[in-house]
């Protein structure tokens, strides 16, 4: 049995409770949103980016605390690395959540291990990368809303 | 002395006898997360008992053949099965005519058929269809895609807070460019029961056909169409016990007659030649192809189970355990209902301070419990209460207030875990 707490650590809890960069940033140059059907989640993902650096990252929107808690550690950790840096990231917590990734491929992620739980839990692997995908497709200058579908 | 008509009646008012129905449905019996199962996710699709799970078997394994054509033994018995069971669909939904029951593949392939059918016939530029703001998508997008190729407009009848229709507002938006009404008799979000008996009047009195998506009621109540004198109504096989990838469209025969065929193929024709085809007769025109054998006679055994408990005694017990749950889950700190109009059947959907649908969801589900959480397909619903979800809970005949109590322990682990 997959254990509940193994999913919602505190770190996450209090992260979705507390979402840090979560505001709307005038002065982004990149900017997109993604949509989960499936559960409602929506979230727009505002990006800085100067000499593929991100010079400042936030989010908005609404979702399940494993979204929110994912784009908040998400700003966090990419703030000030490069553009390189962030795709790279999004690779290895992709493996990260669906299990694939082995323990000695984690260490970049830092805080973000905290999310190894949801491998325990296929259907809430797009919560947590609904806000990476977003930023993908910020990165890539996506015009349209993205959905995990 | 009392006559063998008051004993039955005696007899039909006692109370359902759900750990005997419960024993009819061997999925039941499983635990989940080291928890005994605990369903309440009957409005997405219900559970089914053996004898429909017999009944399937048994086709493929003594009586698998075509139906309609052939002159051998087991083709013989095929069609009777399945003609058999269309007899027994006629007879639960009290339609006047055998013909006017049309196997499709379920609720949103018999309003398709209508979009497409009658639709395109009857509806033109300028012209206008009416639905509810609590539809569900499959009663919202086959008109979009009928208004959109026909420049026709859809209309919307707003709600109340409630999720009520505004029926003042039906009655304004009933204008002489309404082609058709299309309503849910009971909505799959909220669980509000539509007024539809006087919905239909109403449209009537304006000459304007009414269909009725049927989904969630057909399990929970008795359905009469004559009663209600819908034009056309829409069900599923899969939410009233019975399997999925068949249901029914029932239609008024001078209607259905005038509508050209939905799909074309074999066993909707009466002759083909590559100069001119002669349609079959009612239903056959509609049903174009091998259908879903198996399904059908699948659908016939989960209404004669359904006969064999007695509707009212469902619609009874269910209509006690949704009472038993509103107080219970209303009365818990930081928890709103969703829906709370003074005719409901079958649905609570619920809301908790803090706390996403999705989260209720994982974490009951690690209780053994089954839920829905999202926007039940019906987005505008959400939208009107300005909400992205919800977590719902929908009750079948099997449900005890036993579940209903465990379900009500999941919302206190829930607040444990987001404390």
């Amino acid at each position: 049995m997959s254990d509940l707490r193994d999913l919602y650590q505190d770190v996450i809890l209090e992260h979705s409770k507390a979402p840090r960069n979560f505001h709307e940033m005038p002065a982004a140059n990149r900017k997109a949103e993604g949509f989960n059907p499936l559960c409602g989640d929506r979230f727009t993902v505002y990006i800085d980016v100067e000499n593929d650096s991100i010079r400042d990252i936030s989010f908005q929107g609404s979702g399940c605390a494993i979204s929110k808690a994912s784009a908040s550690m998400m700003t966090q950790t990419l703030k000030g690395k490069s553009t390189a840096e962030a795709e790279k990231l999004f690779g290895t917590f992709h493996k990260l959540v669906t299990g694939q990734a082995p323990a000695n491929d984690t260490a970049d992620l830092g805080k973000l291990a905290v999310f190894s739980g949801v491998s325990e839990f296929p259907m809430r692997v797009k919560c947590a990368t609904l806000a990476w995908h977003t930023l993908h497709a910020a990165l890539e200058g996506k015009q349209e809303a993205i959905s995990t579908e | 002395m009392s006559t063998a008509a008051e004993k039955l009646g005696a007899a039909s008012i006692s109370a359902l006898d759900v750990e005997k129905v419960r024993r009819d449905f061997p999925i039941l019996e499983q635990k989940v997360h080291g928890h005994p199962l605990v369903y309440l996710d009957n409005a997405a699709t219900s559970q089914k008992p053996q004898i429909v799970i017999d009944a399937i078997s048994r086709y493929y394994e003594q009586e698998n053949s075509n139906i309609h054509r052939g002159v051998h033994f087991l083709s013989e018995r095929a069609t009777e099965e399945y003609e058999g069971a269309r007899k027994w669909v006629q007879e639960f939904i009290h339609a006047p005519q055998l013909q006017e029951v049309i196997f499709v593949r379920g609720t949103t392939e018999a309003i398709n058929l209508v979009a497409q059918s009658y639709g395109r016939v009857h509806v033109g530029a300028g012209d206008e269809i009416l639905i509810t703001a609590m539809e569900h998508h499959s009663n919202i997008v086959p008109w979009q895609l009928l208004c959109q190729e026909k420049g026709a407009t859809l209309r919307v009848v707003p709600i109340n807070d409630q999720g009520e229709l505004l029926l003042d507002d039906y009655e304004k938006l009933l204008g002489p460019r309404t082609k058709l009404v299309a309503a849910a008799h009971i909505s799959n979000a909220l669980g509000t029961v539509n007024p539809v008996r006087w919905m239909i009047e109403a449209a009537h009195s304006r000459n304007i056909p009414v269909l009725v998506d049927g989904a969630q009621a057909v399990p929970h109540s008795i359905v009469d169409v004559q009663a209600l004198d819908c034009d056309f109504y829409a069900f599923s096989g899969h939410k009233m016990y019975g399997p999925t990838g068949i249901g029914i469209l029932y239609g008024k025969s001078a209607l259905l007659e005038s509508m050209p065929p939905y799909q074309g193929g074999g066993d909707m024709i009466a002759s083909v030649s590559f100069e001119k085809t002669v349609y079959n007769r009612l239903p056959y025109k509609f049903e174009a192809g091998t259908p879903d054998i198996a399904g059908g006679i699948g659908l016939g055994a989960a209404i004669e189970y359904l006969n064999s408990v007695g509707m009212d005694k469902i619609a009874a017990h269910e209509h006690e355990l949704l009472s038993y749950a509103s107080d219970a889950i209303s009365a818990i700190p930081g928890v709103r209902v969703v829906g709370t109009a003074k005719e409901k059947a079958g649905v609570l959907s619920f809301l908790m301070d803090g706390i996403h649908p999705h989260d209720i969801g994982t974490i009951l589900d690690q209780e053994g419990i089954a839920i829905r959480t999202g926007h039940h397909c019906a987005q505008p619903v959400m939208t009107r209460f300005g909400i992205p979800a919800t977590a719902r809970a929908s009750f079948g005949l099997y449900n005890t207030k036993a579940e209903v109590d465990a379900l009500v322990r999941g919302i206190d682990k829930v607040r444990e875990v987001f404390a």
